[in-house]
């Protein structure tokens, strides 16, 4: 399986990405510019964290209306599958990909710590690996993760089984409705997540509760 | 507005620019005509405290600076160490006090991108960041309003700019409440033949301008840290400058792009007085002169005076010699990142310091004599008064548990959390160890084993008792906590915080802990390479407690053997190294004596440097001998406190058995120095015997104290506490403080 990671100043968590995707594949991901407005033919695209122009304006909201992102939503519509994570997760959302919006954190502040995350539905191309209601570690970082979407929005991703991830154990760092943690589309190919299982793969982070998600999404045996 | 500059010179003009009468009489001798408007500014600029050292070279000369492993050491942006493999570590510590006092947002976070800029200027990435906050007393009615701004404004820049905070150190007292201390840390990454520096090299090459654009913002901030504040200092905002972590991050990556690209002759970043600084510093330690073209210099804003100009100290700017040939692929470079690159100048052989604006040469100055040969002082100075030491039957009694909640409890030893979860701790990727424990640790990138050790360290209240023991002190506890890693500390930077140098007993102070400093570094061997010194920090008279803030670096070769301060696992022998009879005495100037008896009287303990270095040494090959299952230095609180922290961090209670006929006091809330608490596997007899025989051969003790177990802290003859008791006594404090409660 092959992947490409999107580049845009100001995103800082590339590097994080690259390194697990590399760790996890054994094969360094390619990697797309803002200005790129073709991708090359990979099975996975990730959006990686950081804050992209600044963050600005409203989170992800400059980067979604760069020409990657039209070149990545296009692949999307072809079935190529898309993970953003954190400011990822921001601009798939500001790129109408996925439903909701993400609100600055209910403290105000930005946080950076460990969470528990249910997998809430474990029947996904990104969640396989994982069992059916398994409680992961994970960190968080970020000031902007506080997932809302109507109630209509709500009740359809709800019953849908796009709710991919929750925050567990009393452990929600932001204020996201119903304890999202992490969403997928309908057709089930591009989700976004505010945690960084990329942060969470291997002994040197303390555990490797992140692992499973890249083995699923690009096919790899654990 | 605009600034002409045919502004009449007069003495109050001279002196609202921070010049003495006397520095001003030496400008004219140098030039031999009364100075420009803008000739003023830049004389200013340079010959303030803050850029030229002047009261504080004769004294930081003492230090050593050289070592095996050193590359590069103070003088340059940042310092830079060997750590084998081709790879070397470049870091230092830089102060932002009086900004962060004045806009504690936009303060700290300038702090932070300086501090940075200062590491990849050099070719490195930075990897880690730590900073050192001190504010005012928790009563004070700004305090919290400083604490959450300087917090978030810290977070605010080295989040999004995306480096890991992995230390630091907070704490609160009243001698801060109009003067706060934000001191920032930066460590980064490069190759040992891959490092830049400022000294410009070859006449009538380009200068180039880098990065953002020049604005008003900032003008005179170098002036402004080199005064004392008074009353009116809400007048002085818009020196302020304001970040934008966004083109810094842009800027770390063309910069390392264009330093790959081999363009880079010489480049320097543009900090204190901006365009004037980092343009003198090119040419004079280069022997070179320097003409600038204020017409081509990116603004944005209307009508800026060659004043404005030379003195804004508008952030995220550098300025470099070109390779001329290299000029389009380094340009090119720049657009990518959008960012601004204009030549606007050129390097000549007349050491002059030369300044165009509209036609008109606004400043034609000797620039050796504005940088590297600026005005030094030998400032007159006083032996601090020493205070008595308590008498040895001065020994207040307290409950011990109901004590050690209490100081779990307080201000200065309580959780951090509230302020480390707003930073990004693990960003990267490779944050072994982050904030709670001894030290931060990073692993190395691209190597199977190697890890580097952070730590910021000083106790002011010794400081103030006994500069040099004081000094001495704080370069000890920071060598301390990165030995208690398993690192091998490699070398350390200073930021020195001191009152006003004008008054002899402050300068006392600054001489005395830079001494103190010193003979630590030497004898420990632990060169400092780098590091900042801030003066003037009073406020209506009244100086900060001395404040010399030692962040050290330390080398681990293999992680995987690296120690932790959690307790971990149950049965585990507890070992104190480096024990004095009756595990601890010294409570002159100690937490206990101040958090739980309202004094702040005695002599601070004393660190027996010899001791000091056998010790660290010999806990250092324990951890590396990969027998030791948790380690943690004894300092603020003593015994008592270190061992509820390591209790704290992983949940595992531990009982003690002292000695039945010494005083609980001073043992488990004694501050003295040099000791560390060591677990081994408790089954392990000959390893027990071991330990105990080769401490006693070297000279020092390292008595079995108790064991690991249970789920709680079992101190002999006091209340046994439960794990979670201290826990909720730890964490409450910060945040209840923050919500006003």
């Amino acid at each position: 399986m092959k992947s490409a990671v999107v580049l845009l100043p100001g995103l800082n968590r590339d590097r994080d990405m690259i390194a697990a995707l590399t760790k996890i594949s054994g094969q360094a991901p390619d990697t797309v510019w803002q200005t790129d407005t073709e991708i090359p033919d990979v099975d996975l695209i990730v959006v990686p964290g950081g804050f992209s122009y600044g963050d600005y304006l409203r989170c992800g909201a400059i980067a979604a209306r760069m020409p990657v992102m039209r070149a990545v939503a296009e692949k999307a519509q072809k079935g190529v599958m898309v993970i953003g994570v954190c400011n990822g997760f921001q601009i798939l959302l500001e790129a109408g990909l996925l439903p909701g919006a993400l609100m600055r954190n209910a403290s105000l502040k930005f946080v950076c710590r460990e969470v528990r995350l249910q997998v809430a539905n474990a029947n996904t191309a990104f969640t396989r690996r994982y069992q059916p209601g398994q409680v992961i570690r994970c960190p968080v970082a970020h000031h902007d993760g506080n997932y809302f979407a109507d109630a209509d929005t709500l009740k359809r991703i709800e019953d849908g089984g796009q709710v991919v991830f929750r925050y567990a154990e009393g452990t929600n760092p932001n204020g996201s409705v119903n304890d999202i943690a992490g969403i997928m589309n309908a057709r089930g190919n591009v989700l976004g997540l505010m945690p960084h299982p990329e942060d969470l793969i291997e002994d040197a982070h303390g555990g490797a509760d992140g692992r499973p998600l890249f083995e699923s999404v690009l096919g790899i045996a654990a | 507005m605009t600034i002409r500059n045919d502004v009449a010179i007069t003495p109050a003009l001279v002196a609202s620019h921070g010049l003495k009468p006397d520095e001003y009489q030496r400008i004219l001798d140098l030039i031999g005509r009364e100075p420009s408007f803008t000739e003023l500014g830049i004389f200013s600029a340079m010959w303030n405290e803050h850029c030229s050292y002047k009261s504080s070279k004769k004294w930081l000369r003492t230090l050593p600076t050289s070592g095996p492993r050193v590359i590069q050491g103070p003088g340059e942006n940042a310092g830079v160490v060997d750590i084998g493999d081709g790879d070397c570590v470049v870091f230092k510590m830089e102060s932002h006090n009086h900004p962060s006092y004045i806009e504690p947002y936009q303060g700290a976070a300038t702090g932070v991108g300086g501090i940075l800029r200062d590491v990849f200027t050099m070719g490195a990435r930075p990897i880690a960041a730590m900073n050192a906050l001190r504010f005012g007393s928790p009563d004070h009615p700004k305090t919290r309003h400083l604490v959450s701004g300087v917090v978030s404004g810290v977070g605010g820049y080295g989040n999004a700019f995306g480096v890991p905070t992995v230390g630091g150190e907070v704490n609160f007292d009243t001698r801060y409440d109009g003067n706060i201390l934000v001191n920032a840390f930066a460590a980064g990454i490069a190759k040992t033949d891959g490092i830049f520096l400022s000294q410009a090299k070859g006449v009538g090459l380009p200068v180039v301008y880098l990065g953002a654009k020049t604005g008003r913002d900032g003008v005179g901030g170098a002036t402004m840290a080199s005064a004392e504040f008074d009353d009116s200092i809400e007048e002085k905002r818009p020196t302020v400058q304001v970040g934008d972590p966004f083109t810094e991050k842009c800027l770390l990556e063309a910069c390392l792009e264009l330093m790959a690209s081999g363009a880079v002759i010489a480049i320097q970043d543009m900090g204190a007085a901006g365009l004037t600084c980092s343009a003198v510093e090119m040419g004079a330690k280069g022997d070179l002169g320097i003409l600038l073209d204020l017409d081509k210099v990116p603004v944005r804003e209307e009508r800026m005076s060659a004043y404005e100009m030379m003195l804004s100290e508008s952030q995220e700017r550098m300025l470099m010699v070109l390779r001329p040939e290299k000029e389009a692929e380094a340009e090119a470079i720049f657009v990518k990142w959008g960012l601004d690159f204009a030549i606007v100048g050129k390097t000549t052989d007349d050491l002059r310091f030369r300044v165009m604006h509209q036609g008109e040469q606004v400043a034609d100055l000797p620039i050796k004599d504005l940088g590297d040969k600026a005005p030094e002082y030998d400032r007159p100075w006083v032996q601090p008064k020493l205070p008595a030491p308590l008498a040895a039957s001065d020994i207040p009694q307290a409950d011990v548990a109901d004590a050690l909640l209490k100081m779990l409890g307080g201000p200065d030893l309580s959780s951090r959390r509230w302020v480390y979860e707003q930073y990004d701790t693990l960003i990267q990727g490779n944050s072994l160890q982050r904030p709670g424990g001894d030290a931060g640790v990073v692993r190395v990138e691209g190597h199977a084993t190697k890890a580097l050790a952070f730590s910021s360290d000083v106790t002011p209240r010794y400081c103030e008792a006994d500069p040099y023991e004081g000094g001495k002190q704080a370069v000890a506890e920071c060598w301390r906590n990165l030995t208690a890693t398993g690192a091998e500390p490699l070398a350390a930077t200073d930021n020195l915080n001191f009152g006003n140098p004008e008054r002899p007993e402050i300068m006392g102070q600054f001489a005395r802990a830079v001494t103190g400093i010193g003979d630590a570094c030497r004898a420990l061997g632990f060169p400092i390479v780098s590091g900042n010194v801030s003066l003037y920090n009073e406020t209506n008279g009244r100086g900060i407690l001395p404040t010399p803030t030692i962040g050290g670096v330390g080398l681990i070769d293999d992680w995987s053997k690296m120690a932790r301060i959690g307790f971990a696992r149950e049965g585990d022998a507890i070992l104190l190294v480096g024990a004095p009879d009756g595990w601890g005495t010294h409570l002159g100037q100690s937490i206990f004596l101040r958090d739980i008896h309202g004094r702040r009287d005695g002599t601070p303990p004393l660190v027996d440097l010899a001791k000091e270095k056998i010790v660290g040494d010999f806990v250092r090959a324990l951890i590396r001998a990969g027998v030791v299952t948790a380690c943690h230095d004894v300092s603020d609180g003593g015994l008592a406190v270190a061992l509820a922290e390591m209790a704290m961090a992983s949940g595992i209670g531990a009982e003690l058995d002292p000695p039945s006929n010494i005083d609980p006091i001073p043992l488990w809330f004694g501050e003295d120095q040099g000791r560390y608490l060591v677990t081994v596997d408790a089954s392990d007899k000959a390893l027990l015997r071991d330990i105990t025989e080769e401490a006693l051969e070297n000279g020092f003790r390292a008595p079995i104290i108790g064991r690991t177990g249970g789920h709680e802290l079992k101190l002999f003859g006091a209340r046994a506490i439960a794990v979670g008791e201290l826990k909720t006594a730890h964490e409450s404090w910060f945040p209840r403080f923050m919500d006003g409660q």
